[in-house]
């Protein structure tokens, strides 16, 4: 696996945000600041705007006010895990990932060794279709290692995964973090991290 | 660190073009553009029909007629390119009064078209012998329509007005660069298919003693286009009001 | 290069799987080339003489009808979203699935054409000038048609608005595709407008449909 470069100052700046959908402000002139080896994890009650925060970082949302600024200004540089599991039922597992590899450049692990990681190994040959929904979100999390982007933004990433998969994710994630990459999570629930991280919690509803 | 493009430099456009302060100029606007609008209608009918000739050689005694087709005609034209310059607007400033301008002058260039091709139809009867003749202009109108109408129907499709702006902009957009090459591929068809055409590209040609009442009715429609345009646009404006406040209103209710 | 290859070669692969759509669609094309002796009579000069015509309207409502299929797949999965942060830009997308689109929708059709040619009593100098401008004039519908499926991905029930939408506008390739058919040999000004179009459409509409891509993920 090739070293990361040296770490640009913030790896993701999303300054002054203010998000308002459908009449309802999320958030307002928030700024998020993500530097090399941060975890950043992301609370907050359902309809908080967690998702949307997400979104707005992966510049897929258009905030109403603030900008985005990743490290390298156009270059692809996020891998983005949310709730569809972009998997095609009537592909294997094996060609499923290898899709997202060339989609995304072959520059992390090899597929094999990422379902490995991932605990799919079994599966590299079965359709995906017959995975159960932990397995398909396991699928997802190998896409995440096949491909090395420096910035992860995670959305309920344990989402039908049972406590082994939680582990897994946070085991992930504290490499990611250790390898100089980092990583905004949006979770409900209690994540088991071990490196360092910081916290921001998104109101209720207004 | 502030967005530039969240704080647009306050010129005078933008300043005109922000929705409150487009409510408060466009309101004393609008009877007086109403009033000009009736005063060219009364002029452009009485010269047409008192002072002009009712009949001329090559169009006959439909001529009155060309007063309205020419204006709707003309105006189903104008009105496209008005959203086209709108979707602009909406797509390179994400301008919210862009967003209003480009749907409140959707139905009335399908009105306008409608009207045009209505017109043209009954100026058609005497003149062609039948409601309906596959000429070159008439197709293209017809085919202008069934762009409007779809445009229309997208409109209505998106719960969400916002994006629906910028959809709708980009359709527009992409009609707009097409109605060239269709308005072309039927010109061409029809003239493969009828070398004798009876309106010839320069149109029928016209007396002076026309030329008058027909600018007065251009002039007319083209100010009606406007009044009903901006009238439109405030009601649109008033209607999301209502709708963010509804929206604020449950929300407070839900806290 | 090869991320756009993945794409065409997914497409496909995911095509043969699931078989019946492409069969499907031929099978539609078939059948409304099919009824049309039904609607006018089966004298066999007035079918080949109308035969060019039919088998474009055929493929016309064909093509028009199979758009909903374009991005949907991709967007209910969630395929789309992760696609606009690919190593290719998401024009780059939209001309991959572009072509796959075609190979999947348009290419059927010129293959079925045999059929078409039979039962409308066309002869096989007609029958090689369809071949030909379908072969040219298709691609023209199938990259407007990506800006019709594209802007109403985001709609649970868009399914018929892209055709309303799109068939207007693919009416010079109508024009032209049935025009180049049975036009003298050398001076044959409409097939090389068709040219254009086509060649025009598919270079300029994988960009409004990513935008539209774009504003519809909003």
């Amino acid at each position: 696996m090739a070293p990361i470069p040296p770490p640009p100052p913030a790896l993701l700046m999303g300054s002054d945000l203010t998000l308002t959908r459908g009449g309802r402000t999320l958030f307002e002139a928030l700024t998020v600041r993500l530097g090399a080896g941060e975890v950043l994890v992301v609370e907050g009650p359902n309809g908080a705007g967690k998702s949307s925060l997400l979104l707005t970082l992966a510049g897929v949302l258009h905030p109403d006010s603030g900008r985005v600024a990743g490290a390298e200004a156009d270059a692809p540089h996020l891998h983005f895990l949310g709730y569809g599991a972009a998997v095609k039922t009537r592909l294997t597992v094996a060609e499923n990932l290898a899709f997202w590899r060339t989609m995304y450049g072959p520059s992390g692990i090899d597929a094999a060794a990422a379902l490995d990681r991932v605990g799919l190994a079994h599966t590299a040959e079965l359709d995906a279709g017959v995975l159960s929904a932990g397995q398909t979100r396991r699928l997802g999390l190998a896409r995440l290692l096949v491909s090395r982007r420096p910035v992860w933004l995670l959305d309920e990433p344990t989402a039908s995964l049972d406590a082994a998969g939680s582990r897994l994710v946070a085991e992930m994630i504290d490499a990611h973090a250790a390898q100089g990459g980092g990583v905004v999570v949006a979770t409900h629930e209690h994540l088991p991290l071990t490196a360092n991280h910081r916290s921001l919690r998104l109101g209720a509803p207004q | 660190m502030t967005d530039l493009a969240s704080q647009p430099k306050p010129n005078w456009f933008s300043r005109l073009a922000h929705p409150g302060s487009f409510m408060a100029w466009s309101r004393p606007l609008v009877v007086p553009l109403a009033v000009a609008t009736a005063l060219l209608f009364v002029a452009g009918l009485y010269v047409g029909f008192f002072r002009a000739p009712l009949e001329t050689e090559n169009v006959g005694s439909t001529l009155p007629l060309l007063y309205i087709h020419v204006p709707n005609a003309w105006l189903s034209q104008f009105v496209y390119g008005a959203m086209f310059v709108a979707a602009f607007g909406t797509l390179v400033w994400r301008h919210p009064l862009a967003d209003v301008a480009a749907k409140a002058a959707a139905p009335l260039g399908a009105t306008f078209t409608v009207l045009a091709l209505f017109t043209g139809s009954l100026w058609g009867r005497p003149t062609w012998g039948t409601f309906w003749e596959w000429d070159g202009r008439m197709t293209s109108t017809l085919i202008l329509l069934f762009i409007y109408l779809g445009i229309i129907a997208l409109w209505r499709a998106f719960e969400d007005q916002l994006k629906a702006a910028r959809i709708v902009a980009i359709v527009t957009l992409v009609g707009g660069i097409d109605i060239p090459i269709i308005k072309f591929s039927v010109d061409w068809w029809n003239t493969l298919h009828q070398p004798a055409s009876i309106i010839t590209a320069t149109g029928p040609r016209m007396a002076g003693s026309v030329f008058l009442p027909l600018l007065l009715m251009l002039l007319g429609f083209t100010l009606l286009f406007l009044t009903l345009h901006i009238v439109s646009m405030r009601t649109e404006i008033l209607r999301r009001r209502v709708d963010s406040l509804s929206r604020q209103a449950a929300a407070r209710g839900a806290a | 290069m090869s991320a756009i290859l993945a794409i065409i070669g997914r497409d496909l692969r995911l095509a043969a799987r699931l078989g019946g759509d492409a069969l499907t669609l031929v099978l539609f094309f078939v059948m409304v080339g099919a009824v049309v002796p039904f609607a006018i009579g089966p004298d066999r000069v007035l079918l080949a003489q109308l035969a060019p015509g039919i088998v474009w309207i055929a493929a016309f409502l064909s093509m028009l009808l199979g758009l909903d299929r374009l991005f949907r797949a991709d967007e209910d999965d969630g395929s789309l979203l992760l696609l606009r942060h690919a190593a290719i830009p998401l024009e780059a997308v939209v001309a991959a699935k572009l072509v796959a689109h075609w190979l999947l929708t348009a290419l059927p059709l010129v293959v079925a054409s045999p059929i078409l040619a039979v039962l409308l009593a066309m002869d096989q100098a007609t029958w090689v000038d369809t071949v030909l401008a379908l072969l040219v004039g298709t691609p023209a519908l199938t990259a407007l048609g990506t800006i019709g499926a594209a802007v109403t991905v985001s709609l649970k029930r868009g399914g018929l608005l892209a055709p309303v939408l799109i068939l207007p506008l693919c009416i010079p390739v109508l024009i032209f595709g049935v025009a180049a058919i049975g036009a003298p040999e050398g001076s044959n000004a409409a097939f090389l407008f068709l040219s254009a179009i086509s060649l025009v459409s598919v270079a300029f509409c994988p960009f409004a449909a990513a935008l539209a891509l774009r504003v519809s993920g909003e």
